[in-house]
């Protein structure tokens, strides 16, 4: 007898897709006055919806309507009165939590499991906690009288869209600055849900604008002379351009860039739940997560042992329709992203690793990429370096606790780190030598909006959320 | 007493250490992995055939002081035919029933289910090992081929594993031909080291099944506990080839909670497991919600609690 999941799909009823969508500038959806473009639904190829391009004009609107609603409103109202504004904005994304979760699967590839339970609750929750903090900004270590910076211009990857857009929105109004925000060109449709969300919650005009377009526009609004703040989440690439370009601006910046985090595993660890937290580490979202544990280091005592119980793990998973409720691994949100997996496990093929994939059958239309393990993977290989954001995992093993420090740290990247085993001290002695923004013990992948979150080395610097984010918004100093 | 006398038997150092050297368990990362498993969707035809294997895998209880042959009679004559309206459903697994009315229930059922008896001075556990002896004795003597034991619970809280050990060896002696399931009480174990160190402990003692509870003690089942048990099974399996069961009993009373319990088996040790041959959901209530569901799901109306029989 087998257990066979009957198809459990989310109705798509409750999302309400205009066929042909505007900018948000000043509190109202206006024509952009570049060559539209589209957004598809990675599962099926299917268009979704028409999307304006922002030009150099809508920028200068846009940024101008920011300065306006800062100069006029939002740095002279309250922090009390902005914090209700930001838990209105909370409340409002929990009563429509369906419809973000449904749009979010639909334009991005993820399983709605994921959009349902991660992506629209954190986004909710970053509001919630930072609308605690608007009025309490002199209790948060900037000094007595902490000021708003301005207008902050902030653009946002495709792979958490409506969560990376909280993560940068909540922590910006809540200090009392405006917003100029570009959502990723491949994942518009949840920032401009949310911007209706902003009308609901009578937010000021102006305080929050969203500006959908290419990398150009995201360029130009970096570029703006008016734009005091710079928040970007992406490639390092970019982030790399993007401080070419302000260099010698007075604008300040953070980055939250690439990843190639190490999950290290010790033979005295939980091992059940270890793999777990490998799954969750490098599955979760197809791997499109900049603190992904794409390298596993596992202790050569278990690796044997440990990597069957994963490829077992590995065959329980369910890829397929977004949609459904049962659906673990999802689409890929682009064609481009999928060459580029498709490219480096290729490499690695090639570099001699091993590659072992469950048995699953990969849908006809949309872009899909099986969960994958490389086995015998060395620090060598273009797998162990570089950033696949795909669901590849990467393994090798190490003997000593400082062979494994010295791998985890042998990357270009610094963003993330697991460390698995029940010995109390061991984990505190690793989470001091490893490199990294952020290090788990005994979990993966976990998010929440009062822990600090951002990387070392390329990728980048500054951080998110927690006391420390808000400093990303704030200055002791007069504003000029 | 000198401290000697604590020492482990040359016998059993073997176990302590194997015991010792089990992987722990982080309490956090089971309890997740058991809730996202609580939230897959089973819908439509595959909710139908969840329905009627977890009917079929029902143990259905009565353990109180107020049983009496008519009741346990009553009982056991709707375990055989669990729908009177419906023909089509299937009997559930077995009937469960303290050893002095084992009888009661054969009288009843025959040889078309199985008769469980709790046994070994259920539920504390409290007796000298002849007394736990006799009392499985009796009820293997009295008919019943399934002989659900407690574990000492003092003695492995104690640390003597040993204790603990050489119980369930008697006991299991004592059962003859009988499938011997071993309750862990999971509920005053308290962790879930504790739950993977007694489900190993109790399958290497010679445990066919082994059991979350005995459902006088809260919490009873979990999924995370048997999450753990069922991570116990897997890995025996994989080291012997041999399957032990695994019963999670107290506290399921809903169709949709059972049906957890089967996605939790599935995706864990698999579908070999999906048999009431190796699982089985000790509980009384659950059998009604379980019917009514079924009734819904052939029907498309709920009825109500009149179209089921109480007895």
């Amino acid at each position: 007898m087998s257990f066979e999941y009957a198809p459990a799909p989310e109705s798509t009823a409750i999302v309400n897709i205009k066929s042909s969508n505007g900018l948000f500038i000043n509190g109202e959806f206006t024509a952009g006055h570049g060559t539209p473009f589209k957004t598809i639904n990675p599962a099926t190829e299917e268009v979704l919806a028409e999307i304006a391009q922002a030009n150099q004009e809508d920028v200068d609107a846009a940024v101008r309507a920011a300065r306006r609603a800062y100069d006029k409103t939002w740095s002279k109202m309250s922090g009390r009165d902005r914090g209700k504004y930001l838990f209105r904005i909370s409340r409002l994304i929990q009563e429509r939590s369906r419809e973000f979760a449904v749009l979010e699967t639909m334009d991005n590839g993820k399983p709605i499991r994921e959009s349902r339970d991660v992506d629209v609750p954190i986004a909710a929750a970053h509001f919630f906690y930072h609308a605690g903090w608007a009025d309490k900004l002199e209790f948060a270590g900037f000094g007595n009288n902490p000021k708003s910076l301005g207008v902050a211009a902030q653009i946002i990857p495709w792979n958490f869209p409506l969560l990376m857009l909280a993560w940068k929105i909540a922590p910006a109004l809540a200090t009392g600055n405006t917003v100029v925000l570009k959502p990723a060109e491949t994942t518009p449709l949840t920032a401009l849900l949310f911007a209706e969300i902003c009308q609901q919650a009578d937010l000021p005009p102006g305080v929050v604008n969203i500006l959908t377009g290419d990398g150009d526009t995201g360029r130009m609004l970096v570029e703006h002379p008016d734009v005091n703040k710079i928040a970007f989440t992406g490639s390092t690439a970019v982030g790399q351009a993007i401080q070419r370009q302000i260099a010698g601006s007075n604008k300040r910046l953070t980055l939250e860039l690439g990843g190639k985090a190490a999950n290290i595993v010790f033979e005295d660890a939980p091992i059940d739940q270890a793999v777990e937290g490998i799954v969750n580490g490098i599955y979760f979202n197809q791997g499109h997560v900049c603190c992904a544990g794409s390298r596993l280091l596992l202790q050569e005592s278990i690796a044997e042992q440990t990597i069957e119980s994963l490829k077992r793990r590995l065959q329980t998973l369910r890829l397929g329709d977004p949609l459904d409720k049962n659906t673990d691994i999802g689409a890929i949100n682009s064609r481009e992203q999928l060459n580029r997996i498709i490219d480096l496990t290729k490499s690695g093929d090639e570099e001699g690793a091993q590659r072992w994939s469950p048995d699953c059958v990969i849908p006809e239309k949309g872009f899909w990429f099986a969960p994958t393990v490389f086995t015998n993977v060395t620090q060598a290989h273009r797998i162990a370096r570089e950033e696949i954001f795909g669901p590849v995992l990467s393994v090798l093993t190490f003997r000593t606790p400082d062979e494994a420090i010295e791998k985890a740290n042998n990357t270009p990247y610094g963003l993330s780190a697991g460390i698995w085993t029940e010995k109390g001290s061991r984990i505190l002695s690793m989470a001091n030598k490893v490199r990294a923004g952020v290090v788990w013990a005994n979990t993966f992948n976990r998010f929440d909006p009062a822990s600090p979150f951002g990387g070392y080395k390329e990728s980048g610097f500054g951080r998110e959320g927690g006391i420390q984010g808000l400093g990303a918004y704030l200055t002791s100093e007069e504003s000029s | 007493m000198s401290s000697l006398d604590n020492r482990p038997a040359e016998s059993h150092k073997g176990l302590l250490a194997f015991l010792a050297g089990l992987p722990g368990v982080d309490q956090v990362g089971a309890e997740a992995r058991a809730a996202a498993l609580g939230t897959r969707s089973i819908k439509k035809e595959s909710k139908i055939w969840a329905i009627d294997l977890a009917i079929s895998m029902v143990d259905l209880t009565t353990l109180e002081g107020a049983d009496t042959p008519g009741k346990v009679k009553a009982m056991s004559a709707k375990a055989l035919h669990p729908d009177p309206t419906d023909p089509g459903t299937p009997s559930v697994a077995a009937v469960c029933v303290y050893g002095d009315l084992v009888y009661a229930a054969r009288e009843v059922v025959g040889d078309r289910i199985h008769v469980a008896a709790v046994a070994t001075a259920f539920p504390s556990g409290r007796a000298s090992l002849s007394v736990k002896l006799a009392d499985t004795k009796d009820a293997v003597a009295a008919g019943a081929d399934e002989i659900d034991m407690v574990i000492d619970r003092g003695a492995f809280l104690s640390g003597n594993y040993g204790k603990v050990f050489d119980e369930i060896v008697a006991v299991k002696q004592a059962c003859g031909p009988a499938h011997l399931k071993v309750i862990l009480e999971t509920g005053e174990l308290k962790t879930l080291d504790n739950v993977r160190k007694a489900s190993w402990l109790a399958i290497k003692a010679g445990a066919d099944f082994i059991k979350t509870s005995t459902g006088k003690v809260t919490p009873a089942a979990t999924l995370p506990v048997t999450l753990v048990m069922l991570e116990a099974v897997r890995d025996y399996y994989q080291e012997t080839n041999i399957r032990i069961g695994v019963k999670a009993a107290g506290g399921i009373k809903t169709s949709k909670d059972a049906i957890k319990y089967l996605v939790l088996i599935n995706e864990t040790v698999g579908d070999a497991w999906l048999t009431p041959d190796l699982f089985r959901f000790g509980a009384s209530t659950l059998l009604n919600d379980l019917l009514l569901q079924r009734q819904k799901m052939i029907t498309g109306h709920y009825s109500g609690p009149d179209y089921v029989t109480i007895d």
